[in-house]
């Protein structure tokens, strides 16, 4: 079975690690390993098992069977106050009874850092994360972003080996999330910080991260560079959850696919046979009413670059469309619809991506 | 998380409770009754003595005294009788007629016959054959009455246990439990001394009918349902007949502010019976050969001049004083009940338990 | 390979885990053996082992006695009465405290807080003053309850109101009263909203506030030895009866088992009752859900409830603080400071030194057992094991004093645990008292705190030890300010055992004052009421200081 190869240079290595709450697996058998300086998101909906993987590798969750090894060193045994590694909690858990400066020099105090390393640090932070000058305040007194912003802070300033994230940006709002997600990627470069972050937002994941892994079930569908999961997805479950509707099995013979939307054209080299085939919604194009699948308009949900379009053919799955603001059809006309084969791709069977 | 670290948070807690209990032996002067040196007495909470007094006991014999208080009377026995393998002193002091059996049968004592027992006053000897206990003091338990009632109401105080249940005297008498408490079993005893097996329960039949109020201790009775006593007055106590002590009256004059020119309560005289207290050298004593000191020190004549201001009580030594305010306020009754000790602890609990369906049920 | 690494991860995660759990339990779990459950066991082995065969067939042979029986049945049914009359008087208490807003509430808290740590003989003699002869029933209607059992159930209600209050009370501040509005807003009337909506929420904690009020009546000692004369008469106090002064050890031990039976089974429904009113409530800041009473139905049920704590609880303190002005001027006051040579080897006044030192003593004590179990209930894999623990350690509350009291006569008399003759054993038995207490009051806030805030701290380095210092300490202290409060004000009012106990040289306050009551005379009456005013007051300063303190999940007691 092919597995994520523990290479020497990787900086954090699972090698099948196996957490069970009452029998069920939440993290099953997963291997993974994230290199120096690598920005790794994992990605997956809720109940994937991705938080329990970060709470593995910090020491709070113990395995059930496999090894987490950080530098080479195998981790098992050794608690979580002694792996120094950096978690940033999804709702940032920043300790109430003290202030920004207070929480942002927690690691470096337990770390027995003397009090004018620790301003240093918490100053040199501050400017780090854009709150300088936040010292003294309350954190209670922050605004959801600030309070992101010293989570993270407080997370840095031990200068752990690995900076995990859960769920960073998961409670802001999206103008926030959106600004703070390049923010967040050009520290990490400039820091050369090695980061395993977990998220439910592609968006998120895909901005962040130079290696994306997808979680289901607590096992890993797919992993790869952003560009690679989003255009080759592994399978349905990846194609679904990365929020491609279109996909349907088809029996895949030379380069046409035969679907219930009909002949569908596929790439060339395409593998064959019974397949699921996931259609991107520019690759459905919308004709007049008497060429090609016949479809009615069922919805038009503006995406501000374009117009999705959901289209309900006579007898087949629906589908969505994506067309321009301009030639957008109204709700309840009749259209036809063709596909275009650059933006077919012919999926996986089993979650081994091929 | 280290073993280490969980081993030294433990220590502190452990530490702590360490500590203080170390605290504690540390301050404990010379623990229990180990040296020789000390005398422990266990008394019930009621023994009391002057301060040169014992002083000078203490330098004449060179034993230092220390006493342990051990609840009321009852009680003192009893905790005396359960601990007596390990006994917390070397003589016990406290307890009287009505509960000797007790301490008798559960072999509380070891005989010694005390330096100037042939000066007890006859009436106070008991166990004559094995001088297992020693006579310390006496005091009578009678019926006090409320003086100044008896003057508005133009009412003659009564006598003796036949007045009480006279009609006059109806809804006056308050007395204790004599389950619970000493004075009241004591005259539950007077009765049963004075109309003897058969007649002491139709007696009590005729005081139940006369609205005789049965109350659970002589605190109760005698500080909030008496009208005659201090605490009484405060309380507004409506019953001007008490059952207490015939040294009641001078404690009345002692400890009041000022102090009257005459008691403001008097004794019934035909209703007493009559207590007598006996202090004894405890099985299993550590130190034996104080006890003993200790013991010829209670008998001894300055002991026995001091006690009777100091717990209200009369000496049984031949000779010894009695101080002007008892023969003033509290004369000993001139004709007490009595009981033989034997014939008390083969009835006691039996009467008890008949009293209390009789009277409290 | 995979195999060989479970093998070698699981075993050590689940020993160290045990360690830990274990080491934290130890220093509670040996304490309350060596000073709780071997004391009563030895007592009760003296009443019913003979010559190392238990005798238990004494049991039935105790039952079947008709006089037995009637204590029994006299006790569950005064217990009841006394449980509902409580919740009846004191539910209201417990609406204004929780839902009003007006100047003094914290005073006022504090005040109808203070019957309940003060000493049984304190409260019985007040008490009496109060609905007894000459009392102020007495006087404006000729109205005396003091013989009859209505005495002691309003004795009962004197003394448990605050309980109510304070568990009812602490959690109905927190109920979000937009819940009702809502329920309001879908048509339903302001008695059916409540009943709906804020009676089952509150259904738990009245429950829980039941049992204690029931426990505490059901093993009622003190009041009912004083107000309740010859024919009334508890287990406990029959207990004592038989141990004390009829001297029948073996009735004793049964009664004792019997008492114990019935202690645990309320404790058990109890723990029952205190799991489900963890579960999730929406709860909000106490501080603003309270308001100014608005409209004549408020301020009546507002005024009414002041007029119940004056008369019920505050004029039966304030005859005790009238009694002891008796004397001209502080007459009463300053004879405390003098030697009387009678009643004490020391001036009476310094039974207040004893009692702090003592309280001081058994408060650390507690404390640090309390927390220790606390904490130990606390950690995320307790399981059914630890929560019984939780149960256990409420059980001195339901053990007779004299019992106890006796134990340690007789179970501590060898080396190295000879305390017989040491002071350390007075605080030991406060704090056995004391501990429940401060269990009960750090364990909501201890859950409260988020495990996740913990993680957070781990994983920047705090060891465990660090994590509760940094973590827990911080956010546990007001809570252990006021448990520790709570254990100082026990520990000042605790009687039963401490009389027992207590070293004549060293009395403690409510040792003195039952001494000083014990003697006739004026000064020695006055003496007493003044030494009560003195204690009650201490506990009334000690109580206002920590409704400052009080923080709005420490509300149990």
């Amino acid at each position: 079975m092919p597995s994520e190869p523990s290479m020497p240079s990787s900086l954090l290595s699972l090698e099948g690690a196996t957490v069970r709450f009452g029998g069920r697996a939440v993290l099953d058998a997963v291997d993974l390993g994230v290199a120096e300086h690598e920005v790794v998101c994992v990605l997956g909906p809720s109940g994937s098992g991705k938080s329990t993987l970060l709470r593995a590798v910090a020491g709070l969750q113990p395995l059930d069977a496999g090894r987490v090894t950080l530098d080479g060193r195998d981790q098992s045994g050794v608690p979580a106050h002694r792996r120094e590694v950096g978690l940033m909690f999804q709702d940032h858990q920043l300790f109430p009874q003290r202030d920004v400066a207070g929480n942002i020099a927690f690691g470096p105090r337990m770390r027995g850092a003397s009090r004018t390393e620790q301003q240093a640090r918490v100053e040199e932070l501050l400017e780090l994360v854009g709150l300088p000058g936040a010292a003294r305040r309350s954190v209670a007194a922050l605004s959801g972003g600030e309070q992101q912003r010293v989570a993270l802070a407080r997370a840095l300033a031990p200068r752990p080996r690995l900076l995990m994230l859960d769920e960073p940006l998961g409670q802001l709002d999206r103008s926030l999330r959106e600004r703070l997600v390049v923010e967040l990627r050009e520290l990490f470069g400039r820091l050369g910080t090695t980061v395993l972050a977990v998220t439910h937002d592609q968006g998120e994941a895909f901005a962040l991260a130079d290696r994306v892994v997808v979680m289901r079930d607590g096992r890993i569908a797919q992993s790869g560079t952003p560009l690679e999961v989003w255009q080759r997805p592994a399978d349905a479950f990846v194609a679904r959850f990365l929020g491609f509707d279109n996909v349907v099995e088809a029996s895949v013979a030379g380069q046409v696919a035969d679907t219930p939307w009909g002949k569908v054209p596929v790439p060339e080299g395409a593998p064959q046979g019974t397949r699921t085939v996931l259609v991107r919604p520019a690759g459905v194009r919308v004709l007049p009413a008497d060429e090609g699948l016949r479809c009615t308009v069922t919805a038009r949900t503006f995406r501000g670059t374009h117009v999705a379009v959901h289209l309900q053919p006579e007898d087949a799955p629906r589908l969505e469309a994506a067309c321009a603001l301009r030639a957008a059809p109204e709700v309840g006309a009749a259209v036809g619809v063709e596909f275009d084969a650059a933006d077919v791709v012919v999926l996986g069977r089993s979650g081994v991506p091929e | 998380m280290s073993i280490t670290k969980k081993v030294s948070v433990l220590a502190v807690g452990l530490g702590m409770v360490g500590t203080l209990a170390a605290c504690g032996s540390s301050s404990d002067d010379g623990s229990g009754s180990g040296g020789s040196k000390t005398v422990t007495l266990v008394s019930h909470d009621s023994w009391a003595v002057s301060k040169d007094v014992i002083a000078a006991f203490e330098k004449n014999s060179g034993y230092k005294v220390k006493v342990l208080e051990d609840g009321d009377a009852g009680q003192a026995v009893n905790k005396a009788i359960l601990t007596k393998d390990n006994p917390q002193g070397d003589v016990f002091f406290g307890v009287d007629n009505t509960l000797l059996s007790r301490a008798l049968d559960n072999g509380l004592f070891q005989p010694y016959e005390a330096k100037g027992s042939d000066l007890v006053l006859p009436e106070y000897r008991a166990d004559q054959d094995k001088h297992r206990v020693t006579p310390v003091d006496s005091g009578d338990i009678c019926v006090n009455y409320d003086k100044a009632y008896f003057d508005q109401h133009g009412l003659t105080p009564p006598k003796s246990f036949d007045d009480l249940v006279k009609p006059e005297y109806k809804d006056l008498l308050v007395t204790e439990n004599a389950g619970s408490s000493s004075p009241g079993l004591g005259f539950l005893l007077g009765t049963a001394a004075k109309y003897g097996d058969g007649g002491w329960e139709g007696y009590w039949k005729k005081l139940k009918a006369n609205g005789v109020k049965v109350v659970d201790s002589w605190e109760q009775a005698y500080n909030e349902e008496f009208s005659g006593s201090a605490g009484g007055k405060k309380a507004k106590g409506d019953r001007p007949l008490v059952v207490s002590y015939a040294s009641s009256p001078p404690v009345e004059v002692v400890y009041a502010d000022p102090q009257p020119d005459t008691a403001p309560t008097g004794v019934a005289d035909g209703t007493c019976f009559r207590q007598v207290e006996y202090a004894g050298l405890l099985s299993n004593a550590k130190n034996p050969e104080g006890g003993k000191a200790l013991l010829d020190f209670l008998l001894s004549k300055p002991f026995q001049d001091d006690m009777p201001l100091n717990m209200f009580v009369y000496p049984v030594r031949e000779g010894a004083q009695v101080p002007e305010v008892f023969s003033k306020f509290g004369p000993q009754a001139k004709d007490p009940q009595t009981l033989d000790p034997a014939k008390i602890a083969d009835n006691r609990d039996q009467w008890v338990k008949s009293w209390t369906s009789l009277v409290l049920k | 390979m995979k195999q060989a690494v479970k093998q070698a991860v699981r075993p050590a995660r689940t020993v160290r885990g045990s360690a830990a759990r274990l080491g934290l339990m130890a220093v509670p779990v040996a304490f309350f053996a060596v000073f709780f459950a071997y004391p009563v066991a030895a007592i009760v082995a003296r009443g019913l082992e003979v010559d190392g065969v238990w005798r238990l067939g004494r049991i039935g042979d105790v039952l079947a006695q008709s006089d037995v029986r009637h204590v029994l049945w006299f006790t569950t049914w005064q217990a009841l009465a006394s449980t509902a009359l409580t919740l009846l008087v004191a539910l209201p208490g417990a609406y204004v405290f929780a839902r009003f807003d007006f100047p003094g509430k914290q005073v006022l808290r504090a005040v109808v807080t203070v019957p309940f740590v003060l000493p049984t003989v304190v409260v019985g003699t007040a008490f009496l003053a109060l609905v007894g002869r000459g009392g102020l029933l007495d006087e404006l209607w000729g109205l005396r309850l003091d013989t009859t059992v209505w005495a002691i159930l309003l004795a009962h209600v004197f003394f448990n109101y605050a309980v109510v209050v304070r568990t009812v009370g602490g959690l109905w501040a927190q109920l979000d009263p937009r819940q009702e509005e809502a329920a309001r807003m879908l048509g339903a009337s302001r008695l059916r909203a409540w009943r709906q909506v804020t009676l089952p929420a509150l259904a738990p904690a009245v429950a829980a506030a039941a049992l204690m009020v029931f426990l505490f009546t059901f093993t009622s000692f003190g009041v009912v030895q004083i107000l309740g004369g010859p024919t009334f008469s508890t287990l406990e106090v029959e207990i004592y009866r038989q141990t004390s002064q009829v001297f029948d050890l073996s009735t004793a031990a049964v009664l004792t088992l019997i008492q114990f039976a019935a202690v645990v089974a309320v404790l058990a429904v109890h723990a029952w009752t205190v799991r489900r009113r963890e579960s999730a409530l929406r709860l909000v800041d106490a501080a603003t859900t309270a308001r100014r009473p608005r409209g004549a139905g408020q301020w009546t049920l507002f005024a009414g409830v002041l007029g119940t704590v004056a008369v019920l609880l505050v004029l039966p303190l304030a005859v005790l603080v009238q009694r002891s002005l008796g004397a001209s001027g502080f007459g009463y006051y300053r004879a405390l400071t003098r030697e009387d040579g009678g009643a004490f080897l020391v001036p009476p006044i310094e039974a207040i030194g004893n009692s702090l030192q003592y309280a001081v003593a058994a408060t650390a004590i507690a404390v640090v057992i309390g927390a220790l179990a606390a904490t130990a209930l606390t950690r995320r894999d307790a399981g059914r094991f630890v929560r019984g623990f939780d149960a256990l350690l409420m059980l001195p509350l339901g053990v007779s004093a004299v019992t106890v009291g006796f134990g340690f006569l007789i179970a501590l008399d060898e080396p190295p645990l000879d305390l017989r003759s040491s002071w350390i054993l007075v605080p030991l038995a406060q704090a056995l008292v004391g501990v429940p207490f401060v269990v009960r009051t750090m364990l909501p806030v201890l859950r409260a705190v988020d495990g996740r805030l913990r993680e957070a701290a781990a994983v920047l380095g705090a060891s465990p030890w660090r994590v509760w210092r940094e973590v827990d300490l911080p956010m546990v202290r007001r809570a252990l300010l006021v448990a520790a409060g709570f254990a100082f004000a026990v520990s000042l009012g605790e009687f039963g055992a401490t009389v027992f106990i207590a070293r004549p040289d060293h009395p403690t306050l409510p040792v003195a004052v039952a001494r000083l009551l014990g003697r006739p005379g004026d000064m020695n009456y006055g003496q007493a009421m003044a030494l009560s005013t003195i204690l009650m007051l201490v506990c009334a300063v000690a109580l206002v200081v920590l409704e400052r303190l009080r923080t709005d999940r420490s509300g149990e007691f």
